[in-house]
């Protein structure tokens, strides 16, 4: 998956799972705090990317992540490995 | 000091309509709320019939958050208990600074645990289930959910007692309030409707297979009936000290006088008339009123053989002949953990604006009722006070007295 192919599907199941503005989904924004998230929407957040991506991250993989440049880092790198 | 309880506010969200004034319009135009639903024969039910409310859209109202744990017993509760607190006079604001308790009766969450393990079977790993089955799994989904929603600081506990759940739900709120203990209880009974509900309870036999008229299939106390028709949705009852509705200047629908209850320690799912001839006999003697006081009895009344013969005796034994009977679950089907609530809410609307709502169908007594005075048709009549019937499998019985406010 091409990066801004990654940009986009990511911007469309996070904007409808966490119901936020596909436009607050920026690059350098963070993702904690754009997406409002508590503890419990970890959960959530970790089945929508298995679901639309393909893999589980980790609870390491949430810690080194504060962009959405972070994120798709790292879903490039996971799929890379896949 | 005892403090004397009264009802500041009621919700309804039924097939008789999603709101009060819905809901009173039918009960005085005797509509019924049942209907044939093709996905129950599909999915292999004797019985197509059913009460019929739609999923609420709760978006406008509750946060992605707030919504995620709820599955339908707490989206039809936060409906009906949206309702009572606006007509109560009470907002959050006012909840979060005050201590005001919740009990809600709810007895299953067949549709949401079925859902969730699923989801299980399917993926075969249980984090991908998600944040908020969990909260829609567990019994007390509606305390949990409307407990966080409306942040209530009192008590918070749900009422599990079978098709009483609704009844004693009110009465244990009232029991709290009448010994000081809180000021204020929302009270009420949520019943889901989702077709993996009341699979097990269709398969005892005991649902009406009237399919070919639907309105016609829920008659209790008539002597052609042949078994009940499931229903659901949720009611809400706001119950409160006089002290405090006074203080907060709230309507006053009706004072509670009496909860009396009982358990018939006999068979699982038959009646018993010494079960509920002594709940009724318990709530006369704590309202303090002779038989004769009571202007109307909303009967439990089922539309079961059984259980409407023996309800017809007890009443029968309690308060002869005369005083008028009706059971709403004629219009309503059974909506079991929610019937003791909802038909308390039914019951302060008739009380006041001056109507019985009729037993629909009642076109031939029985032996035992034609000894009692069944109301089958709209009539306008004066209650100054009622008394409602909830009794449930196990045994379990509940009856409350409530009459009309006078200061």
């Amino acid at each position: 998956m091409e990066r801004a192919e990654i940009i986009e599907t990511t911007k469309r199941f996070l904007s409808e799972e966490f119901e936020v503005d596909p436009n607050e989904i920026q690059a350098e924004n963070n993702l904690h705090s754009t997406l409002d998230l508590d503890s419990l929407d970890y959960v959530d957040l970790v089945v929508v990317i298995e679901e639309n991506l393909g893999f589980k991250p980790t609870g390491d993989d949430f810690k080194a992540i504060q962009s959405f440049n972070d994120f798709y880092d790292l879903v490039e790198q996971k799929l890379t490995v896949a | 000091m005892e403090n004397r309880v009264v009802i500041t506010g009621i919700g309804t969200y039924s097939c008789l309509g999603e709101n009060t004034d819905a809901v009173l319009d039918s009960l005085r135009a005797g509509r019924s709320g049942i209907v044939f639903d093709e996905s129950r024969k599909e999915f292999g039910y004797r019985s197509a019939l059913t009460g019929f409310v739609k999923e609420p859209d709760l978006k406008p109202f509750l946060s992605r958050r707030e919504r995620i744990g709820m599955h339908e017993p707490a989206m039809f509760a936060y409906m009906s208990t949206r309702e009572a607190l606006i007509q109560s006079n009470l907002d959050v604001d006012f909840l979060e600074k005050t201590e005001t308790g919740i009990i809600f009766g709810n007895d299953s969450t067949a549709g949401a645990v079925i859902q969730t393990i699923d989801k299980v079977r399917e993926r075969k790993d249980t984090t991908l289930i998600g944040s908020g089955d969990i909260f829609q799994n567990m019994n007390c989904t509606v305390n949990m959910n409307l407990s966080t929603i409306f942040k209530l600081k009192g008590i918070n506990i749900s009422m599990s007692a079978a098709c009483a759940s609704g009844s004693h739900a009110i009465g244990m709120g009232y029991l709290l309030i009448k010994q000081g203990l809180q000021d204020r209880v929302i009270c009420g009974g949520a019943q889901e409707i989702n077709v993996y509900a009341m699979a097990s309870f269709d398969g005892l036999g005991a649902f009406s297979l009237n399919e070919s008229d639907p309105t016609k299939a829920s008659r209790p106390f008539d002597r052609d009936r042949d078994g009940l028709v499931p229903s659901g949705g949720s009611a809400t009852v706001i119950v409160e000290s006089l002290e405090s509705a006074l203080k907060r200047n709230a309507p006053i629908l009706g004072e509670i006088i009496g909860y009396g209850f009982s358990s018939n320690g006999d068979h699982i799912s038959n009646p018993n008339f010494d079960g509920q001839f002594r709940s009724l006999n318990m709530a006369l003697k704590q309202a303090n009123i002779d038989p004769k006081l009571v202007d109307y009895v909303n009967a439990h009344a089922t539309s079961t053989p059984v259980g409407d013969t023996t309800e017809a005796q007890a009443i029968h034994s309690v308060f002869g002949s005369k005083v008028p009977v009706s059971s709403t679950k004629s219009m309503t089907g059974h909506e079991c953990w929610m019937a003791g609530a909802s038909e308390i809410a039914y019951s302060l609307m008739m009380m006041n604006n001056d109507f019985i709502a009729p037993n629909i169908n009642f076109e031939n007594p029985d032996e035992d009722s034609a000894k009692i005075n069944i109301v089958p048709e709209y009539k306008e009549h004066k209650i100054d006070c009622f008394l409602s019937n909830s009794f449930g499998f196990g045994g379990t019985n509940s009856s409350l007295i409530i009459k009309k406010f006078i200061k």
